[in-house]
């Protein structure tokens, strides 16, 4: 099986080194992809110079838009499984197997990285929980479905989940929004405990005056998402 | 006729003509001329037919007749402003494609090239 590790990096000049390292020491057995996207510190250039495959974006499209020239790009090539590895390096690479083994076995189609079922690493702030809290019963009223760690962008996703989010992805904070849209229809969803990091070098691109536009733009988009029809 | 009402439809004819120009000269797509050609229409119509104001007014319930054109223009302005938002999300989602596309294949180009340069 193919395996292609997308890293949509925007501004990581001081972590993606360790990530490409990190992920060639678990495995050699994985492409990556890095997706820059546009960024203006030497990001570029540090993985260029790790010989590792760039993707760069001519201009900034936010991490949805980042990620979803990833799906297309495993989808042109023909991967089996694609699995996101945030460029930050909050997504530790040595759960990349557990992340890929339900997919293996056929058990589902998207694997979703989440903190909150061991409840180890780094768990966010108390706000950020109260909102992850809230999408979590918001998806499973909506789509009966128990999603622990909606916001976690660590998952993979087979090649029927690639095959559809390449043209349907939504570029801003999108890893909510895309479990009810793959949700609904039918696609196996399951998660499996990961530990995240709290990011080691650089500024996470939510901010805190983000936060309140950000739970009223994923909950908002959850609901559309919901009722919006499915050839649409 | 009064001074006021020839102003009007002086005006409301330059403006269609105005809107006729740009979209002639390529500056106004066909498809976006459409909506300003139709305001631009309707100014002239109750320009050259104002005593239509009156009865329409009072028939909505509006006393004082002039002010008719408060909603109206509230209307026509959200209209616009949906009209617009509509065309962005379009040209952005458009956009947004373009860059995805054009980033992978300068990345099969580069590829490409570096295979051509083992070659050699």
């Amino acid at each position: 099986m193919r395996v292609l590790i997308i890293v949509p990096a925007f501004n990581e000049e001081g972590n993606i080194k360790t990530v490409i390292t990190n992920i060639r020491e678990i495995s050699k057995d994985f492409d990556i992809v890095v997706i820059n996207d546009c960024s203006k510190d030497k990001t570029e250039y540090i993985a260029r110079s790790l010989k590792v495959n760039v993707i760069s974006l001519p201009m900034n499209l936010g991490i949805g838009g980042a990620v979803q020239a990833g799906f297309k790009y495993a989808y042109e090539n023909n991967y089996d499984i694609a699995i996101q590895v945030d460029g930050d390096g909050q997504h530790n690479p040595k759960y990349i197997k557990k992340l890929i083994f339900p997919l293996k076995k056929g058990d589902a189609d998207v694997v979703n990285g989440s903190r909150f079922i061991d409840k180890k690493g780094f768990q966010s702030n108390f706000f950020r929980r109260l909102g992850i809290r809230f999408f979590q019963l918001l998806i499973n009223i909506l789509v009966r479905c128990n999603i622990t760690d909606s916001t976690s962008g660590f998952r993979s996703y087979n090649a029927k989940a690639i095959e559809l989010l390449k043209d349907n992805y939504p570029i801003d904070f999108p890893e909510p929004e895309a479990i009810i849209f793959l949700k609904k229809r039918q696609f196996r969803i399951i998660e499996v405990p990961v530990q995240m990091e709290s990011r080691v070098a650089g500024i996470s691109s939510i901010s805190v005056f983000k936060s309140i536009y950000y739970m009223i733009k994923v909950s908002v988009s959850i609901i559309i998402e919901f009722v919006r029809s499915n050839n649409g | 006729m009064d001074k006021i009402q020839i102003l009007l439809i002086v005006v409301s004819v330059l403006f269609v003509l105005f809107v006729l120009q740009l979209t002639r000269k390529k500056k106004l797509r066909e498809g976006y001329s459409l909506i300003w050609f139709f305001l631009g229409l309707i100014l002239l119509f109750f320009s050259v037919f104002r005593g239509i104001i009156d009865p329409l007014a009072a028939f909505v319930g509006i006393k004082v007749a002039p002010f008719i054109i408060i909603p109206f223009l509230i209307f026509v302005t959200f209209l616009l402003g949906m009209h617009f938002s509509i065309i962005i999300s379009k040209l952005a989602e458009e956009n947004k494609k373009l860059i995805q596309e054009v980033a992978l294949l300068k990345n099969r180009i580069e590829k490409l090239e570096m295979e051509k340069e083992s070659k050699i």
